[in-house]
């Protein structure tokens, strides 16, 4: 008897990702929730630029691809069109803390009917591991060679917290993708926030701290670690916004 | 119809009403704002939705996903503002969605002035993002015509899959005429569009908007596709008004509201004795070619006289179009200024 299935809100296309990656278990995730609404055959999906670029591939659901930072505003669209339909957005951090700070922030405030999961792995995986907005001080890139300082390239910034600051997000949540507890608690954070589009109470975002042993020049399981050790730090794990049972 | 005395940028937006638009994404901007100001109630009349959104980088891309999604959306600006949407632009291009787009035009470079320009006619006509794209630009001299064309501009958005484009000018969107509207047109179905992204597909059904062509032979096949679809544009949708043209010694060319003043200088010279006619394009790409070649080929035409708000971008296109078998001589204005009826007369009888 079998006892694992693969979601049917997954597609048969091999994921891109790199060994190690944690975009893979985001995308399985977000997947197993969809199925576990049953929400086959009433999503459209937003895909991003960046690594995740390739996502209209691995969803079974329709799907645009966006322009980089931009896959809130084209959510919107979509949304306002579609309002009976779930729409959700899945964004790295150079596309949505950095190029698409202005649509994250103003998707949010608007309120959108839309889940948003954002990949934070603190760096630029698909051009090649330059500084992401996310980046740690200390964290050596391509393009901070000799580790991010912020007299040099500025403060890493929290987007949950900001987000959190202003009224409209109703959800908000920063979770880990690291080992199996944590997986499990970003599934629950992944799928409550859906069931806020569904019940219509408005913006759904939840953070994922995750890996890219690639660009860290780590092994999988070391950069498990050092999102316990340093991002958490920065990043702290939670709540940030929880209207609840209010709209 | 009685006509109605409106204002141009408003008449477009109740014309984008009556030809089926039901999303509108804008940011203000002068000399086209008035635009978004009626359809942010006009809008709710026929139940649909109006965002001022934060950009016009967002603006166009909320056009984006809800034109992906099957709807009709509109967004409009004015020349710094179109800069700003030309990424959106260029993705609409490649994804094969229809929409439209209004830039009323103001002066520039930079931030420039918000008198009237016809500066962005190589951005609107070339393509103006990146990569090989063209749009259907229509460039209308009155608000009647600029009535007739918007009605029927999501039609043609559609049966290209094409972003369209209505070029204006300052003058165009704040002058007041009185103005004869269609019916309320009956929409299509947005489900019925077997491509739009409508959220019921998953499988081999479902959907995606897409302008990500990773292989090169891939991305090759879709520049063919999208240049397929121009030469069709060329050979369907060219519109063109020649005025007077049949016997005249000189042509004089131009677009948009600059072609009425041309008309009372084609009036004003024959009442002088100098045979005068007007090519005025209606679409600016695809431009009338044809109708240049025409004359250009007659005996009886001795010159063409290129006259715009910009200094010589639509005149490329008349050059090229006339192909060196005329003379071609031009006169301008820039900057938000705007020649008068006798500046164009006395153009005409110094090359005359």
């Amino acid at each position: 008897m079998a006892t694992y299935h693969k979601s049917n809100m997954l597609t048969d296309t091999p994921l891109s990702f790199c060994p190690g990656c944690t975009h893979g278990i985001a995308h399985k995730l977000i997947a197993e929730v969809l199925q576990e609404l049953g929400q086959q055959g009433n999503v459209i999906g937003v895909a991003p630029v960046g690594c995740s670029v390739f996502a209209y591939k691995f969803f079974n659901c329709d799907m645009q691809e966006a322009a980089h930072g931009r896959a809130p505003a084209v959510a919107t669209g979509i949304k306002r069109v579609h309002p009976d339909k779930v729409v959700f957005s899945y964004q790295g951090d150079g596309d949505l803390a950095s190029i698409g700070l202005a649509e994250i922030m103003h998707a949010g405030l608007r309120g959108e009917n839309i889940t948003v999961v954002f990949i934070n792995n603190a760096i630029y995986g698909m051009t090649g591991g330059q500084m992401a907005p996310t980046s740690l001080i200390g964290q050596k890139t391509t393009t901070s060679p000799f580790g991010r300082t912020v007299e040099r390239q500025g403060n890493p910034i929290r987007m949950c917290e900001m987000l959190a600051s202003q009224d409209g997000p109703a959800y908000l949540e920063r979770v880990m993708l690291t080992d199996y507890a944590n997986v499990l608690k970003a599934k629950r954070a992944i799928k409550k926030a859906f069931e806020y589009q569904i019940a219509g109470k408005g913006f759904s975002m939840v953070e994922c701290l995750s890996t890219c042993p690639t660009n860290w020049h780590m092994t999988p399981v070391q950069a498990c670690q050092h999102i316990k050790d340093n991002m958490t730090k920065i990043y702290p794990l939670g709540v940030f916004k929880d209207v609840g049972g209010a709209k | 119809m009685a006509k109605k005395l409106f204002k141009g940028n408003e008449a477009l937006g109740e014309a984008a009403v009556l030809g089926g638009c039901r999303f509108f994404f804008g940011y203000p901007i002068t000399p086209q704002t008035e635009l978004s100001e009626y359809l942010s109630w006009r809008l709710y009349d026929v139940g649909g939705t109006f965002i001022q959104s934060e950009s016009e980088v967002s603006a166009i891309n909320m056009v984006y996903g809800a034109a992906g999604a099957g709807a009709r959306a509109l967004t409009s600006s004015s020349s710094p503002g179109i800069s700003l949407k030309q990424e959106g632009i260029s993705y609409i291009a490649c994804a094969e969605l229809p929409c439209v787009i209004v830039n009323m035009m103001r002066s520039g470079p930079g931030l420039g002035g918000i008198m009237p320009s016809q500066a962005d006619y190589s951005q609107a006509t070339k393509g103006g993002g990146h990569g090989d794209y063209r749009m259907l630009v229509y460039g209308p001299s009155t608000i009647q015509e600029a009535v007739d064309i918007m009605y029927n501009a999501f039609d043609k958005a559609e049966q290209y899959r094409i972003p369209v484009m209505i070029l204006g000018d300052g003058m165009l969107g704040q002058l007041m005429e009185p103005v004869e509207f269609p019916p309320l047109k009956q929409m299509p179905d947005p489900s019925t569009k077997e491509w739009a992204t409508t959220g019921t597909h998953y499988g081999k059904d479902r959907r995606i908007v897409n302008s990500l062509y990773i292989v090169a032979s891939e991305n090759e096949a879709v520049n063919i596709k999208l240049q397929a679809k121009y030469d069709l544009l060329r050979k369907n949708e060219v519109m063109c008004e020649e005025y007077m043209c049949e016997d005249a010694d000189i042509i004089i060319t131009a677009y948009g509201t600059v072609a009425r003043i041309c008309k009372s200088a084609v009036k004003a010279l024959r009442e002088k004795g100098i045979k005068t006619g007007l090519i005025r394009p209606i679409t600016l790409f695809p431009f009338p070619t044809e109708v240049f070649h025409k004359y250009a080929n007659s005996d009886k035409t001795k010159k063409f006289v290129t006259i715009e708000l910009s200094a010589g971008q639509y005149n490329e296109d008349v050059l090229l179009s006339v192909m060196g078998k005329k003379p071609v001589e031009f006169y301008c204005r820039m900057g938000g200024s705007v020649m008068t009826v006798e500046e164009i007369v006395n153009k005409v009888k110094e090359v005359y």
